[in-house]
C-alpha cells in the first residue's frame, strides 16, 4: 500500500499550517516526518489518518484519492503518544477492541489478539488493566492494537517520547523488527532526529510550514541542502562558520582553517557547515588558532567547545579522552569534508574528501 | 519543632470545633431516633427516658399507617427519575461534548441558564403545564418534569471533557459511530460521574416535598416525605412515636445510596488523575 502526497496544504482560517507537502512513500517503507515542535507534523499525520479534514491538495492510498473517505475506510492504524489505551478495559480486550468494532468472527479475533500479544511479548499480561502496566508496556498494547488489525498502514505519533531513554532504544528496534516482520508500511512522526535516523528509510524534514528535504539518514546528515537541516541533525551540532569569499579556490577562516573548493564560487557571504569530527586538533604546535572553552567526556569519544582567535565559536569531537584544560590553546584545521550554504541558508556545494559531491541534489530537491 | 507544635495545636483546634459542631448537627438526628422507641404517652411527657423501650411504634407504623405504599411509590418515582436523568444528561452532554453543530456553546449556556432559576419560581407554570397534560395525581407527574436536568448536563459534561483526545481519534480510526463510541467508550470512561449522579439524582428525587404536595391527592401516589406529614394530620392526636419511628424508616434508604455512594463520591473528585 503506497501513500502518495500531492501538494497538501492545511490552513486554520488565514493561518497557515503546512503548505505544499509532496511525497509519495512507498509499499513497506519506513518514512520517518521530524521536526521541531509546532512544525506541523503531527498535523500531516492526522490528515493522512483523516481525523482532520485537507484545506488543499491530493492524498492518495493504494492509488485511490481518499480526501473524502473517512479514517475507518482508509485501512490504517495509528499508535498515539499517550498510548490512547482504554483505562476500563483490560490488555486483551483493549487489543481486540478495533476488531469487535469491525465486527469480526469471534475465533478469529481471539486469535488475532493472541498472535499480536506474543509479537509484543506481552502474553502474561492479557488479563491486566492498563493502570497496571508499566509506560513501556503500556506502548507495547500499543502496538499491539495496531498489529492485531491486518491493515498494512501504521501511523506512529511520537510513540516513543513518553519513555525513559534506555527503554526508547530497546523499543526502537522492536518497532523496527515488527515493521520488517510484517511488511508495514510506517509513517513515524518524531521531533527526535536520533529516532528518524536510526529507524528510518527515508527522512522528512519539516520546519517553518514547509518540507525541508526528504532523503535517506545518509543524505540527509551528509547532504542538508539547508542550514536548518543541517544544524538540526548529528550531535554534537554541526559548526557553521561565516566566511567572506573573494574569488579564489579556497575559503580561509584564517590561517590555517581553510577549505579547498573544488569548483568556483562567485564572490560574496558564506557559510561553512564542518561535522564536529571533521575538525582536527592539535595541542603540541607553536603556532594556533583557537582556545579551549570547555570539554565533555562522553566515554568513546570527547566534545572540546573551543573559540576560534577571530570570534566564531566551534565545537570538535575526537576519540580519546584528553587531559586538557580550560583556556589550553591550540590548533584546528579542517578534513576537506565540508558544506557551502549561500546567504539564502541553501546549500550550494558539499565537498567530501576534497572532490565535489551531489551536485545536482537542489535541482532534485526543487523539483519533486 | 516550634512549627509542628504550632501546627498540632491548630488540629487540636480544628477538631475540636468539628467535634462539637458535629455532636450539635447530630442531636436532632439521635433525640428522633431514641424517641422512636419510647412509648407515646412517655414522648408528650417530655421525658426523655422509659423502661418501655420497644419496636412497637414502628410495628404500629407499618401495620397502622400507609408508609409502606409511600415507600413503593418513592422507589418507583426516584429509580425512574434516576435513570431517565443517565440516559438524558449522558446523551445531551456527549452532544454538547462530541458532536459538532452551529450555536452548540449558545445552547449549552441556555441549557445552564435554567440553573440559575430556583425551582420556586418554576412552580406555577409547571403546574399549569401537568394540568394540562392532564397528569396530576399519577406517578408521571413526579417524574416528567424531572426526565432531565441542567446540574447533571453540566456535570457529565464536564467529565467528558475529561476523556483525552487520543481515545476519540483512536475510536474514529477504528470506525466507531457516535452510538458505539458513547456507549464503549464514554459511558465506561466516565462510569465514576456516571454513579454520582445517579446517587445525586435518587436522593433529589427522595427528598422532593413541595412538587408532590401540590400535585398529589391520594396515598396510592403519594411519596415518602409527602407521606409523613400527612401522617400527622391524619390522628386526632399525633402519635409521635410512631411518627417518628415512620422517619426513621423513610431515611433508611438515603443512608443506604449515601454508604454505598460515599466510595464514588470521594473517587469521583481525582478521576482526571486516573489515565
Amino acid at each position: 500500500m503506497s501513500i502518495e502526497l500531492q501538494k497538501i496544504t492545511k490552513s486554520y482560517d488565514t493561518n497557515l499550517v503546512l503548505e505544499d507537502v509532496s511525497v509519495r512513500i512507498a509499499t513497506g517503507e519506513f518514512f520517518a516526518i521530524v521536526g521541531p515542535s509546532g512544525c506541523g507534523k503531527s498535523t500531516l499525520l492526522r490528515m493522512i489518518a483523516g481525523l482532520i479534514p485537507i484545506s488543499a491538495g491530493i492524498l492518495k492510498i493504494d492509488e485511490q484519492v481518499v480526501n473524502q473517505l473517512p479514517p475507518q475506510d482508509r485501512k490504517l492504524t495509528m499508535v498515539f503518544q499517550n498510548y490512547a489505551l482504554f483505562p476500563f478495559l483490560n490488555v486483551a480486550e483493549n487489543v481486540a477492541f478495533g476488531l469487535k468494532a469491525r465486527r469480526l468472527a469471534k475465533d478469529e479475533v481471539a486469535q488475532r489478539v493472541k498472535q499480536a500479544l506474543e509479537l509484543v511479548n506481552l502474553s502474561d499480561f492479557a488479563e491486566r488493566k492498563p493502570r497496571e502496566l508499566s509506560g513501556g508496556q503500556r506502548q507495547r498494547v500499543a502496538l499491539a492494537r495496531a498489529i492485531a488489525s491486518d491493515a498494512k498502514i501504521c501511523l506512529m505519533d511520537e510513540p516513543l517520547s513518553n519513555l525513559d531513554a534506555q527503554l526508547r532504544g530497546k523499543m526502537r528496534s522492536e518497532i523496527r523488527e515488527l515493521q520488517q516482520q510484517l511488511g508495514l508500511t510506517l509513517i513515524y512522526v518524531t521531533h527526535d532526529q536520533v529516532e528518524a535516523m536510526t529507524m528510518a528509510d527515508r527522512i522528512m524534514v519539516l520546519h517553518d510550514q514547509h518540507v525541508q528535504q526528504i532523503g535517506s539518514p545518509a543524505q540527509i546528515y551528509q547532504q542538508p541542502q539547508n542550514t536548518f537541516v543541517a544544524n538540526f541533525f548529528g550531535t554534537p551540532q554541526i559548526n557553521l562558520l561565516t566566511v567572506q569569499h573573494a574569488v579564489s579556490d579556497q575559503l580561509a577562516l584564517d590561517s590555517f582553517l581553510k577549505f579547498e573548493l573544488p569548483t568556483k564560487l562567485t564572490a560574496g557571504t558564506y557559510q561553512v557547515g564542518i561535522r564536529p569530527g571533521d575538525l582536527l586538533v592539535d595541542f603540541n604546535q607553536s603556532q594556533t588558532n583557537a582556545a579551549v572553552r570547555n570539554l565533555e567526556y562522553l566515554g568513546n569519544q570527547s566534545v572540546i567547545h573551543a573559540k576560534l582567535d577571530h570570534g566564531e565559536e566551534i565545537r570538535i569531537t575526537v576519540a580519546n579522552h584528553l587531559a586538557v584544560g580550560i583556556n589550553q590553546r591550540l590548533l584546528v584545521t579542517a578534513k576537506p569534508n565540508f558544506i557551502v550554504f549561500d546567504q539564502q541558508q541553501r546549500a550550494v556545494l558539499f565537498v567530501r574528501g576534497g572532490k565535489q559531491d551531489g551536485t545536482d541534489q537542489i535541482q532534485q530537491f526543487q523539483q519533486a | 519543632m516550634m512549627e509542628n507544635q504550632v501546627a498540632k495545636q491548630n488540629h487540636f483546634w480544628q477538631y475540636l470545633i468539628l467535634i462539637l459542631l458535629t455532636i450539635f448537627i447530630l442531636i436532632p438526628f439521635v433525640l428522633g431516633f431514641w424517641t422512636s422507641f419510647l412509648p407515646t404517652a412517655e414522648i408528650s411527657k417530655g421525658a426523655l427516658w422509659s423502661s418501655h423501650l420497644s419496636f412497637d411504634n414502628y410495628r404500629a407504623a407499618i401495620t397502622q399507617t400507609p408508609i409502606l405504599r409511600y415507600l413503593f411509590n418513592s422507589l418507583v418515582i426516584s429509580v425512574l427519575t434516576m435513570l431517565a436523568q443517565l440516559v438524558f444528561c449522558s446523551m445531551s452532554a456527549y452532544a454538547f461534548v462530541f458532536l459538532k453543530f452551529k450555536g452548540r456553546d449558545l445552547l449549552f449556556y441556555v441549557v445552564l441558564a435554567t440553573m440559575m432559576l430556583p425551582f420556586e419560581a418554576e412552580v406555577i407554570p409547571n403546574f399549569a403545564t401537568v394540568r394540562s397534560l392532564n397528569l396530576l395525581n399519577h406517578y408521571a407527574v413526579m417524574v416528567v418534569p424531572f426526565l432531565t436536568s441542567a446540574f447533571g448536563i453540566f456535570m457529565l459534561r464536564q467529565a467528558f471533557l475529561q476523556l483525552p483526545e487520543e481515545l476519540k481519534e483512536a475510536a474514529d480510526v477504528e470506525g466507531l459511530s457516535h452510538w458505539q463510541f458513547y456507549g464503549r467508550v464514554v459511558l465506561p470512561y466516565a462510569k465514576i460521574s456516571l454513579l454520582t449522579l445517579a446517587a445525586y439524582s435518587f436522593l433529589a428525587s427522595w427528598n422532593q416535598y413541595l412538587w408532590p404536595m401540590l400535585t398529589t391527592f391520594s396515598d396510592d401516589f403519594r411519596p415518602v416525605q409527602d407521606g409523613l406529614r400527612q401522617l400527622q394530620s391524619q390522628e386526632s392526636f399525633n402519635n409521635w412515636g410512631m411518627i417518628q419511628a415512620s422517619a426513621a424508616i423513610v431515611v433508611i434508604p438515603t443512608l443506604i445510596v449515601l454508604f454505598f455512594g460515599q466510595h464514588y463520591f470521594k473517587s469521583g473528585l481525582n478521576e482526571g488523575a486516573v489515565k
